[in-house]
């Protein structure tokens, strides 16, 4: 009998969808909603020490292959988002915070804040592509990377994920940083940085002008990186880009995935998508006689076990 | 991007802006409006079918720098987006205050090419503020008019107004928009007197299709799920009347 759930780093999942961090999730009732649709864990807003508005409109360009966003990470700052957190526990799922800061202390101190408001781990947003001083900015050198996950680890004991930036000439250089650092599993990918221009106001759109694609555009990306981190690290690798389906699930899994994160599906198919990603999952495990994902993780490195 | 076709004074400080394309939407549905270099807000559809528009209120730096724009200028639309009304009955009541009056004046005239009554309450701060109130009569709805100075008709709000008229006649629904106190009046009024109730909300939106969750409203999103709600979601909402987030996501008193 095939079954959808996992454990990654000790957190255990009823199926290995997780809702991506930015979507829907800067209020505790709608990450509820998403755990209720079916996701099996919550990765909440990127969360800073202070409220921060984000960028002016435009914030997203919608394209047929995905999205171009640059929200400039909106939130409430982590005092108020603590409440958050504690309430979207009730969906019964597990809630992983993220978090930014532009320094290794300040990401350290609101990985022990989440924690303290209860998340089960951390993911520390080092991949941000469209905020000054945040995200990719201090994500995108191995050495930061290192020093980051290291601190980070010191301040907290629930498991730390990196979440880390393909827009880098080696993102398996990242992995292994992250690994040497201490990180628990690393998270990837997030946004390449991208931009759109309108020819008639022959301006860029965005009110950032720069922003990150997501999306179905995205995912081979995506999946190329899960396969050159997974030959250079241990750790578990958390998938994500452009996943809509199962057999995009699956892609991810094969190149080296234990779970997998969704993000612009949400906006393409609404919460059911994790009902859905879930359920052809499972159709594929039954048809082809995988027990588990686990049997699943890595298979297009070394065959099936 | 589209040139805008005509830009009208239809309040103070209420313009209308169309344009030479036509739209396919549901009354109650809106659209992206983006001012090159400037901010991009979503607007509701005034004008429905041939020559669609939308109507706004200068409020902002944004609205102001919409105001400035000419017939033959661009502006980015995309969309529509989100539920619009839908009919549901024969003896339709309609009720509008303010600005809110934008997505209620094609439903009126909607309906009214479906075979339904409409009467339309339409409240205003004064006179000079009623909108659409011609729009109204020439579709053929019977208009009830609500001034809060007493300037035209009843002296007070559109939710009293309804109150009275109600306690004459039967309705098969109630559609409103405007401020968000009138909507939650106009949905006790109704809850009692068990008539249905669709109301089109406002929260701050950015993304406008269902992403950023800068919108929410007790887990639905004004985007997506709205901005038109059935009653047993109105019902449902705590913070109806009483919440809203603000830019950072913060929930802010109304």
């Amino acid at each position: 009998m095939s079954h959808l759930a996992v454990e990654i780093c000790g957190l255990r999942l009823r199926n290995p969808t997780m809702l991506a961090a930015g979507i829907l999730d800067e209020t505790s009732a709608s990450m509820r909603s998403i755990a209720e649709a079916g996701a099996g864990a919550i990765v909440t807003k990127s969360v800073g020490s202070e409220p921060r508005p984000g960028h002016g409109n435009p914030s997203v360009v919608e394209l047929p292959f995905g999205l171009v966003n640059a929200m400039g990470l909106p939130n409430p700052g982590i005092a108020v988002y603590a409440g958050e957190v504690s309430e979207a526990k009730k969906g019964g799922v597990p809630v992983i915070g993220s978090v930014f800061a532009g320094t290794e202390d300040g990401l350290a101190e609101l990985a022990s804040l989440m924690e303290k408001a209860g998340a089960d781990a951390v993911e520390l947003n080092l991949s941000c592509p469209h905020a000054k001083g945040y995200g990719a900015e201090i994500g995108s050198t191995p050495e930061l990377v290192e020093v980051i996950c290291r601190k980070a680890k010191k301040t907290t004991r629930i498991p730390v994920f990196a979440k880390l930036t393909p827009n880098t000439s080696s993102i398996a250089s990242l992995a292994k940083a992250a690994e040497r650092g201490g990180a628990d599993a690393v998270v990837a990918i997030n946004t390449l940085k991208a931009m759109a221009i309108s020819p008639e106001a022959g301006v860029p759109v965005l009110a950032n002008t720069y922003g990150g694609l997501s999306g179905p555009a995205i995912r081979p990306v995506g999946v190329r990186c899960v396969y050159e981190i997974f030959e250079s690290v241990k750790i578990p690798i958390i998938g994500v880009g452009g996943i809509s389906s199962g057999r995009d699930a699956l892609e991810y899994i094969m190149a080296g995935a234990s779970a997998i994160q969704i993000g612009t599906g949400v906006w393409m198919d609404g919460p059911d998508i994790f009902s859905k990603v879930n359920r052809e999952l499972l159709r594929f495990m039954e048809k082809h006689s995988y027990d588990t994902v686990r049997d699943m993780v890595g298979v297009a490195h070394h065959g099936r076990p | 991007m589209m040139p805008i076709a005509t830009h009208v004074n239809d309040a103070p400080a209420v313009k209308t802006i169309r344009f030479e394309e036509s739209i396919i939407a549901a009354p109650g549905q809106f659209v992206m409006v983006w001012v090159p270099s400037v901010d991009e807000f979503p607007m509701s559809v005034s004008y429905i079918g041939e020559q669609f528009g939308f109507t706004y209120q200068i409020l902002g730096e944004g609205t102001k720098a919409l105001s400035a724009k000419k017939p033959g200028d661009i502006v980015g639309v995309r969309g529509p987006y989100g539920h619009g009304f839908s009919i549901k009955g024969k003896r339709l009541l309609m009720v509008a205050g303010g600005l809110g009056m934008a997505p209620i004046a094609p439903f009126v005239e909607r309906a009214i090419e479906h075979k339904s009554s409409v009467d339309l309450v339409l409240g205003a701060k004064s006179s000079g503020n009623l909108l659409f109130e011609k729009r109204a009569v020439d579709a053929g709805a019977k208009v009830h008019i609500a001034t809060d100075d007493g300037s035209r008709g009843f002296r007070g709000f559109a939710s009293d107004l309804t109150a009275s008229l109600l306690k004459g006649e039967a309705f098969d629904g109630i559609y409103t928009c405007g401020p968000e106190p009138m909507i939650v009046k106009v949905l006790e009024i109704a809850t009692a007197r068990r008539i249905p109730v669709q109301a089109s909300l406002e929260r701050l939106m950015k993304c406008g299709i269902g992403v950023c969750d800068s919108c929410a409203i007790d887990g639905r999103h004004v985007c997506r799920d709205g901005p038109v709600f059935s009653e047993k979601d109105l019902r449902d909402f705590v913070d109806l009347g009483r919440a809203k987030l603000d830019a950072s996501g913060r929930k802010v008193p109304i």
